[in-house]
């Protein structure tokens, strides 16, 4: 009787959304209650298809559970698409407004959409589908729970995405950045978060390895600190049990540091430690050396951990935040700077040894390009928190130049080195389908980047010092409409470089698709046509 | 080597791991959100404040639901540039009624943290409808829609009970009960605010913007709300009666 009560509960589910519709308390929250019913109706109808009330051959779980890997690992690079491609349209609307078509698609219901696309659907499943796979390899242990367990944390996350998704176009957001999901998306992803996290303490339990491996510690660190900042900060009391309306649990300067301590540790929680939990595994398995420094994993694991929660005040420098706790923020931001470097340190001199594979192997190439960006965007990072420094960056579009080398050299570039190491693995295949389109890819990513951060370095300098500006009368010198049209090159230059980067990853798409079909490409070797080193 | 030998410890146990990190990242916040709640020199003493009315409160969360956050702020910093351009600083206080709150991140257009009363209400309407016609210079999307757009205020009671709950907002049960009258009163012409005049009347100030705010006297629409709300920020606090040497934190 496979699948049956994962099908029973699927129409329940089914059956309270179309109720939820029927009694909804406002016109979105029908609206959105239809969605939900027919997300879970088609999930319904497609499990159906697959119950087998009885025989059927047994199913081998003696092994690693890697059906969710395997998907996840198309989906990943399917939100990765979708992502990059709400940038490159936002970017456009920026550049030219008439790509604004309101109500449902103008800039302000786009962007949400775009940074919970990267953020959430890209970067989580990413997290998602690697953590199944690096848990399972490094405590010699299947998937704890069953499979029922990873099945449910797999498609309730994706359901979540859906969920927030299509509620930012209708206008259903909490207008938190980073946590606009309104409140009953937001249990959703509560429930789903500590079933990820029991699953994941779970297989940690009945490893069969002495150690725990240090990609765990990370991942570990990743899932108990987000289940920590999404509670807290997603307090609040709904207008309505059948509405989408809720009204924050604090107001004003606490809830604005609540906020911002979610917002930097959603990057730091999310966007990094999750992450580097992915470096320390795929690095050293991609380049075949062991990890550094076993010592510096030690150090810059908890030096890390307990600094980035402190970092947040520095979203918030000038404002109406009592100074002590601006200053705080930013000792504790700079402070952020050295263990940021430890795992940059760690991951690089991985490679000592074997630099030359750098030249030789396109994937690696790739790592080390997403751990020099890493590093640079942590060093970045610092400078910016400096009151100082901040009080010219701040609001301007160079912290979206600060964020997006983040996000699309360090998230971007590890995750694209991982799929290109687990696709021929999960699906028995010799080799990639072409070393060579990886390289293409390498380079349009690198360029869109170099691009992306450079035109808006220029463009928030500019905006930040013509914001400032006086003539010698004492008089400022630009009205903001005039800050405004001189960003306008800018912005076409930003939303090329996106293009590009958006360009590498639709190559990827094709390369991941024939190394599934187990095509392998004619092409010339990549190390045949480098110069040899010297004997 | 004493530290990576007790360090094994925490790598073989998942229990010990987990409390482990959980306290580490556990300390940060504690150590900056929590006193924010307890000092009581958090936020400044003010005269002025005052929760929003129904239709400023529904006009917020139109501010909200089309993400008006991302690209503008509402936050001025003490910096002489910024108070020429846009005005007095910012203080806590005047975001003390904010659930939640909205100081934005990104300048794409300028802050509005004091906006209220620098343009007319036509000039807002004009503006919103379509941007370019009054700031050819602008980046912004047309909002035209909220004119068309009837307003959904047949529930703000509800709205102000769920910012009342747990002590938050001082809203008075007649506030709550009036809730659909007063959305009435504050934008009808010529209707009779007696009773919404007595409900918001702080300080001794009756200080709320008043009247038909989208050129369409017929009907209460989205816009109506949104420019009630974009024609009363940052107008609350009298700055006549504060002392900022009184509030240094």
């Amino acid at each position: 009787m496979r699948h049956l009560s994962g099908t029973i509960i699927l129409a329940l589910g089914t059956l309270l959304a179309v109720l939820a519709a029927a009694f909804a308390a406002d016109s979105l929250f029908r609206i959105h209650a239809i969605i939900l019913a027919l997300t879970l109706g088609i999930a319904t109808i497609v499990m159906l298809r697959k119950v087998q009330v009885s025989g059927g051959k047994e199913v081998d779980r003696s092994g690693y559970m890697d059906e969710p890997v395997r998907i996840g690992v198309i989906l990943t690079v399917f939100w990765g698409i979708v992502g990059f491609l709400q940038g490159v349209l936002i970017a456009t609307q920026l550049a030219w407004p008439e790509w604004n078509i309101e109500p449902w698609f103008n800039f302000g219901r786009m962007r949400p959409l775009h940074t919970s696309a990267v953020i959430f659907a890209f970067g989580g499943t990413a997290l998602l589908t690697t953590s199944f796979y690096v848990v399972q390899r490094t405590c010699r242990a299947r998937l704890w729970g069953g499979d029922g367990l990873a099945w449910f944390v797999f498609w309730g996350y994706q359901l979540f995405i859906v969920m927030a998704a299509t509620g930012y176009l209708l206008g259903i957001t909490q207008g938190r950045e980073y946590a606009e999901p309104e409140w009953y998306v937001d249990i959703w992803l509560t429930i789903v978060w500590v079933a990820y996290l029991v699953l994941f303490l779970g297989t940690l339990v009945k490893r069969k390895e002495k150690h725990i491996y240090v990609a765990n510690w990370f991942y570990l660190a990743f899932i108990v600190t987000i289940a920590m900042l999404h509670v807290v900060n997603n307090l609040a009391v709904p207008v309505s049990l059948l509405g989408v309306k809720s009204y924050s649990m604090f107001s004003g300067v606490q809830d604005a540091m609540t906020q911002w301590w979610y917002g930097h540790n959603a990057v730091g929680f999310f966007l990094t430690a999750g992450f580097l939990g992915m470096m320390y595994y795929f690095m050293p398995k991609q380049a075949n050396r062991p990890v550094y420094s076993y010592r510096l994993s030690i150090v810059h694991f908890w030096s890390l951990i307990f600094l980035y929660i402190w970092a947040g005040p520095h979203h918030l420098h000038y404002t109406a935040l009592p100074d002590w706790t601006q200053t705080l923020g930013m000792a504790f931001s700079v402070m952020l700077w050295m263990p940021s470097w430890g795992g940059m340190i760690n991951g690089l001199m991985t490679l000592s040894g074997a630099w030359d594979k750098i030249r030789t192997d396109p994937i690696i190439r790739m790592m080390v390009m997403a751990v020099a960006f890493y590093g640079m965007s942590t060093f970045e990072g610092p400078v910016m928190s400096i009151k100082y420094v901040n009080s010219l960056s701040h609001y301007t579009d160079w912290t979206i130049g600060h964020v997006h080398s983040g996000a699309l050299g360090w998230v971007g570039m590890i995750t694209f080195g991982a799929i290109y190491f687990l696709v021929p693995r999960l699906w028995g295949r010799k080799q990639l389908y072409s070393l060579r389109m990886v390289n293409w890819h390498f380079w349009l990513a690198t360029l869109g980047i170099v691009i992306y951060a450079a035109s808006l370095w220029v463009a928030g300098i500019t905006q930040g010092l013509m914001w400032k500006e006086y003539d010698d009368q004492g008089f400022l010198v630009y009205s903001f409409a005039e800050s405004v049209s001189a960003l306008h090159p800018y912005y076409v230059l930003r939303m090329i470089a996106g293009l590009l980067y958006l360009t590498g990853a639709l190559i990827m798409a094709w390369n991941v698709y024939k190394t599934i079909r187990g095509d392998v490409r004619s092409e010339k070797p990549m190390a045949a046509s480098a110069m040899q080193p010297a004997e | 080597m004493g530290f990576l030998d007790k360090h094994k410890a925490l790598e073989k146990n998942v229990s010990l791991l987990l409390v482990g990190s959980l306290l580490v990242v556990s300390v940060g916040g504690i150590v900056e959100i929590a006193p924010l709640f307890y000092f009581q020199n958090t936020i400044e003493k003010v005269e002025g404040m005052r929760p929003y009315t129904p239709l400023e409160l529904a006009g917020r969360n139109i501010y909200i639901r089309e993400g008006c956050y991302t690209c503008h702020s509402q936050m001025i910093r003490p910096f002489r540039d910024e108070v020429e351009r846009y005005g007095q600083y910012s203080l806590a206080a005047e975001s003390m009624y904010d659930y939640p709150f909205q100081w934005g991140s990104k300048r794409t257009g300028p802050d509005l943290a004091r906006i209220g009363g620098r343009y007319s209400n036509e000039w807002q309407v004009q503006h919103l409808t379509d941007p370019r016609s009054v700031v050819p210079e602008s980046i912004m999307p047309s909002y035209g829609f909220l004119s068309k757009t009837k307003l959904e205020y047949e529930n703000m009671g509800a709205h102000l009970k769920a910012n009342e709950r747990f002590n938050r907002v001082p809203y008075t049960v007649q506030q709550i009960e009036n809730a659909v009258a007063d959305v009435v009163a504050q934008a009808t012409p010529d209707a009779d605010i007696s009773g919404l005049e007595e409900r918001y009347t702080y300080d001794g100030r009756f200080n709320v913007p008043l009247g038909d705010f989208d050129g369409n006297p017929e009907e209460i629409t989205e816009m109506d709300a949104l420019v009630a709300y974009l024609q009363m920020l940052g107008t609350l606090v009298d700055f006549s009666t504060y002392v900022p040497e009184d509030n240094y934190r």
